[in-house]
């Protein structure tokens, strides 16, 4: 039992169907992964692997058609649609590719948008939003309109709402993919930091390179996991590696 | 030459600037050194220019020695073609006989890889020395070219490319004993039917 509260994200044997016309596709087909508070890691695989399927399913937008999915303990399988909402709010963070800001409102108000959706009270609000936008290196971008921003910058508000609030658990599907390399590695940096903080971190990525970032890499493979990558636990340094 | 053509310079200088700027891929010991400038001294890219104050030699750059430095500034560095690459063969050649599924190579060589592409990173963030930093990103440009042949490759021969080459060997054996059973033939009946 100790093991599954010290996961944030538990998934067990979990399977997952969907219907493509007349086909019965099998996008997962018994995964198990458990993420820790404070850990980061990174799906990879092919297009049509279950990347992000296994997102989905791991925060509860997606139902399993077998096996369970746990957040904080609490098993996703029995919630009511009311329940399983309340909990995505609470517990869960994501970052998307395609940001979804809403371009009508200022970055403080994105960050805010889902604590107001919460009920949170206004003043405890605002202070976590300032807490988020400040961990995201986003505090001077707080008045601005989503078009005001780059594409970093954006990332950096969408990530700033990801997690505001009390959230342990934040999804990220390739939330590189629209960026250049440098952005593409603040991002990453960014995501390490949220995880070194305590945050359990699911970065679905396509690229080698970001995954490397990670504290373990799990490459997925028509719906399993055919591989996991650990990091060593002693980085070594530039002169061992280099010589 | 690089350093040199910035003035002229001792031993022990050559070898503390040329780590400064290298970091931590390449450290000399100053026996390479002096031998590197005896060797440029004989071929005439060098020349003795005295003792400084405190008795150290100091050498110059000659005219004939910048000459060759701008040419090898200017050219173009041929890197080695890929098709004898080890890991290259190992696939291939597996894809072919059938020793092992092509894709156990494949798995072995990109979870090695993706290991030295964590390393690298962790050791990119941890690193503050620019030239480390460089040569650190050398290591995951290439790596992660790797990583992307190996993903690629893997798609090729499960696209039926292993089916390919395997055909493709045993159509060169079939033609190896054609061969090998004319010659028999020839040698039996003394000429060629």
């Amino acid at each position: 039992m100790t093991q599954e509260y010290s996961s944030v994200l538990s998934m067990k044997a979990v399977v997952r169907e969907h219907r493509d016309g007349p086909q019965v596709v099998r996008a997962l087909n018994g995964v198990d992964l458990e993420v820790a508070a404070g850990e980061m890691v990174a799906i990879t695989g092919r297009s049509g692997s279950g990347k992000s399927t296994l997102l989905n399913v791991a925060g509860g937008l997606d139902p399993v058609t077998a096996g369970e999915v746990l957040v904080e303990g609490r098993s996703l399988t029995h919630l009511d649609a009311h329940e399983l909402a309340e909990m995505r709010r609470k517990h869960v963070g994501y970052v998307f590719q395609n940001l979804n800001l809403i371009p009508s409102l200022t970055a403080k108000e994105n960050v805010a948008l889902p604590l107001e959706f919460d009920r949170v009270e206004a003043k405890q609000a605002s202070s976590m939003v300032d807490e988020a936008l400040s961990k995201t290196g986003a505090q001077e971008l707080a008045d601005r309109f989503p078009d005001e921003l780059s594409g970093g910058q954006r990332q950096r508000v969408a990530i700033a709402r990801a997690i505001a609030g009390p959230r342990r658990l934040l999804l990220a599907d390739e939330p590189t993919g629209a960026l250049d390399e440098l952005s593409g590695r603040a991002i990453m940096d960014l995501l390490a930091g949220m995880a070194q903080d305590g945050v359990a971190v699911v970065l679905v990525t396509h690229d080698n390179e970001f995954a490397a970032y990670a504290d373990r890499i799990v490459r997925l493979r028509d719906g399993q996991v055919a591989e996991t990558i650990k990091r060593q636990v002693v980085t070594p340094t530039a002169l061992e590696l280099l010589q | 030459m690089t350093l040199l053509s910035a003035g002229p310079k001792y031993g022990y200088q050559l070898k503390s600037e040329f780590e400064a700027s290298s970091g931590a891929a390449w450290a000399l010991n100053i026996g390479q050194v002096y031998n590197t400038v005896q060797r440029m001294e004989r071929d005439g890219a060098v020349v003795p220019l005295g003792v400084d104050d405190q008795d150290r030699p100091l050498y110059e750059l000659s005219p004939e020695g910048r000459q060759e430095l701008d040419e090898w500034l200017a050219t173009a560095v041929k890197r080695s073609v890929a098709t004898r690459d080890e890991v290259v063969m190992k696939v291939l050649m597996s894809a072919a006989t059938g020793v092992t599924e092509p894709s156990q190579p494949i798995a072995i060589q990109r979870s090695a890889s993706m290991g030295v592409l964590q390393e690298a990173t962790a050791a990119r963030a941890a690193s503050s020395s620019v030239a480390d930093i460089v040569h650190l990103e050398w290591l995951i440009a290439t790596t992660t070219a790797e990583l992307k042949w190996l993903d690629v490759t893997e798609q090729i021969l499960e696209a039926g490319g292993a089916v390919q080459l395997q055909a493709a060997m045993a159509n060169s054996g079939a033609r190896a004993r054609g061969v090998s059973a004319k010659a028999k033939l020839t040698d039996e009946s003394g000429r060629t039917k």
